[in-house]
Order: C-alpha cells, then structure tokens, then sequence
C-alpha cells in the first residue's frame, strides 16, 4: 500500500504478532483496526516486573571507576582505540 | 649552557661509560634520547649519560641513586655511585636498556609495571631520602599553564579541578605519612628492559623517587583508565598484578577508588594542565583525547573527592 501522507510505498513489520505498517519515505505508522487496542496490551503487559536484563557482550563487569570519570564510567576505552587517536594516547602513555 | 654545548660534553662521558676509556670514532650505536628543559640523554654502546635538570639539589639526587643502586631488582642500577657535575648540570651514568615501543602501547608491559611498583612500595627507603616529587610536578604543571594560557577556556575547568585537591597533593602540605618508598613519576617511558633487549623490565628516572603517598604512582593509569583512554582490560591487568604482588596502595580486594581517587585526579589535572598549555604555546587547538582529560577535570570540579581519601590519614 502506499502512505496516504507522502504516497511513498510503505511496508508491513510484525511486531509481538501486531501487523504495522511504515512508511518508507516520512517512517509513519498505519495501524489496523484493533491493533492500537493490542498494542495497549502488549504496553500493559511490559510494565509488569520486567525480567532480568539480558547479560552484556562482555566476560567480566567493567571495573569500578571514579564518578568524575568519562561517560559509561571509562568503560569505552574508544580514545585509545582507531587510528588517528592512538597516536596522540600513545604520546601520553610515555610523558611526564 | 645550552644543548649545544652540552652535548659534546655530555656524549664524551657516555663513550667514556661505554669503553672505560677514551676512544675517537668507533662504530658503535649511539642516539641523543632525548633534550628537555629538565633533562638531557644520550647513549653510546650500552651507556647512557643524563645531565639531569639545572638546579637539580646534588644531596638528594646521590640519596636517589644509592636508593636505585640498592634495589637493582626493581630499579636500573646505575654505573657510577655519584653523581658528577659537569658545567653547571649533574650528570648520571646508566646502563642502556630497552623501552617500550612507543609506536606499540598495546604491547605494554602493564604486569610487570604493577609487579615492579607493588615491589617498590613495599621497600624499605633509605634513611634521609626526600618525599616523592609527584606534587610537586602537579604544581609546576599548574604554573606552566597559568603563565602559558591562563585564558584557555580549558585552564579554567583544570583550575577548578585543581582547587578540589587536598593540600598534600598540591605540595601545600606534607603528604601524609608514613610513606612508601615511590617512583613519583611513573609512564610507559619509566620501564626498560636491562639487558637489551630482552632482559626483565626494570624502573628508570630516579629524579622524582622519594617517600610519600604510594596511590601515587598508580595514579596516571588510573587516570588514563577513568577518562576512558585505557580499556578497561589494561586496567583490570595492571590493578590485579599490583595485588597480586602485595601492594599496599590499594585494600586487596574490592573497590579500590576511596585510595586511588586524589591521585587519579591530581594526575588527570597534571595532565591536562600540560595539555593545554604545550597546544597553545604550539599555537594549536588541544586534540581528542587531550580534551577528554579536561572534560573530565571539568566533571571532577563539580564532584567533591571521595570523603575516605580526603580526610587527612
């Protein structure tokens, strides 16, 4: 079907057994009859106690770190990382 | 007296050190290490002389060098037991040693580093020898800054970062005691291996050795870990090799920031202080990763320190 906002060709995802329908050009949503109601349900359902989060990629937790340190607690390490800044953090590594 | 007339004299010891005697010409492999304002290194054969910074007090510095010559295990032992002077600078001798590869920090030595500090720390220091030098460097980098860029909108975050610190860690205070026998100074650039160039890795640069404080020389890579420079697998190796071995800078087990936290910041500071200040004297803008260290300076001025680590021991 096409989407009667932008006439762009929209496409159908099943979402928790929901048929939506989105837009491929402006991303809106068309939903059928009694599929908001569904929608509701699945919402209601979510908000009961939520099972435990899934466990992260890696092996072991992050280390502890300071409360001042980088965003996600120094866990990135992505300065160190890439190309261009490993050199600049290498330079650091080795000066008073 | 300049570098130029420094060298000359400077490599003649080292030639001196390497072949016990005077030689012209000799196809041996030799290299200035390096020029600083606060030193000057050159190695010839398997000898390396540094005249050390102008100014640098003679007492201490022998204190400094007898300390390394007692600990040869976990310090490079130097050749000469004095320190000499020549013109107005004081030079050591040391064997020549292998570093790290700056080009190659992921292969870096970080077990052997926490092993070697661990080791460090748990030495007894020779009687008379000076405190730790490693405030005392924060502060000259918090100089340095205020007289090169006191207006970088930076120098304003890593000031306020600064006035967070107890007074010891700003070398307005003794530090609190009793000590543990320090590097004062530790980086990648602190570890060679003797003898090249694979022999085990040893500790150099006696200028900053001293009693104080041991979180201190944990504090850079605990710094570099805690601004997201250093993956957290690099930290994680370094802090369990620095219990493994005993440390007494941090408890055994469990979280180890209450000890770490003042000089983690107190090095991120330093860092960032001479961040900034060498970018505008170059009369460049500060990097990715040198505005990394002030954002977190900028952070650390609206958190006050870990209450545990700032009451006075």
């Amino acid at each position: 079907m096409q989407c009667p906002k932008c006439h762009a060709p929209m496409h159908t995802y099943n979402r928790n057994g929901v048929q939506i329908e989105q837009c491929s050009g402006c991303r809106g949503i068309f939903l059928d009859y009694g599929e908001l109601e569904a929608l509701t349900r699945l919402e209601s359902q979510w908000s009961q106690p939520a099972p435990p989060p899934p466990p992260a990629p890696q092996a072991y937790p992050a280390p502890p770190a300071p409360a001042w340190g980088a965003p996600h607690g120094g866990h990135g390490g992505h300065y160190g990382h890439g190309h261009h800044h490993k050199k600049s953090f290498g330079r650091m590594l080795f000066s008073s | 007296m300049t570098a130029d007339a420094l060298l000359p004299a400077l490599t003649a010891q080292a030639v001196r050190a390497a072949h016990h005697r005077a030689t012209g010409g000799c196809p041996c492999e030799a290299a200035v290490l390096a020029v600083r304002p606060d030193a000057t290194v050159v190695r010839h054969a398997g000898a390396v002389a540094k005249a050390h910074a102008p100014g640098t007090d003679p007492g201490p510095l022998a204190l400094r060098l007898t300390t390394a010559a007692r600990l040869p295990e976990i310090l490079l032992p130097p050749l000469t037991a004095e320190p000499a002077p020549l013109h107005d600078r004081l030079v050591t001798l040391w064997p020549y040693g292998a570093p790290v590869d700056p080009d190659d920090p992921d292969a870096a030595p970080w077990e052997a580093a926490a092993t070697l500090l661990a080791r460090l720390h748990r030495s007894p220091a020779p009687a008379g020898l000076p405190p730790m030098r490693g405030p005392a460097k924060a502060a000259q980098a918090m100089a340095r800054l205020h007289a090169a860029a006191p207006d970088h909108p930076g120098a304003r975050a890593v000031a306020r970062a600064w006035a967070t610190l107890p007074g010891w860690a700003r070398a307005e205070a003794p530090m609190p005691g009793p000590g543990s026998l320090c590097h004062g100074d530790l980086h990648l650039g602190q570890l060679v291996r003797h003898p090249a160039p694979d022999g085990p890795w040893r500790l150099i640069d006696v200028d900053d050795l001293g009693v104080g404080v041991p979180a201190w020389d944990l504090g850079r890579p605990a710094a570099w870990y805690a601004c997201g420079l250093l993956p957290p697998t690099a930290w994680t190796r370094f802090l369990a090799a620095y219990r493994a071995a005993g440390g007494p800078a941090v408890p055994p087990a469990g979280d180890p920031w209450a000890a770490l936290d003042t000089a983690a910041r107190a090095l991120t500071v330093q860092t960032a202080a001479l961040a900034v200040a060498k970018a505008t004297e170059a009369g460049r803008p500060v990097d990715e990763v040198e505005q990394a260290v002030v954002d977190a300076c900028d952070r650390m001025s609206r958190l006050p320190p870990r209450l545990a680590d700032a009451t006075p021991k």
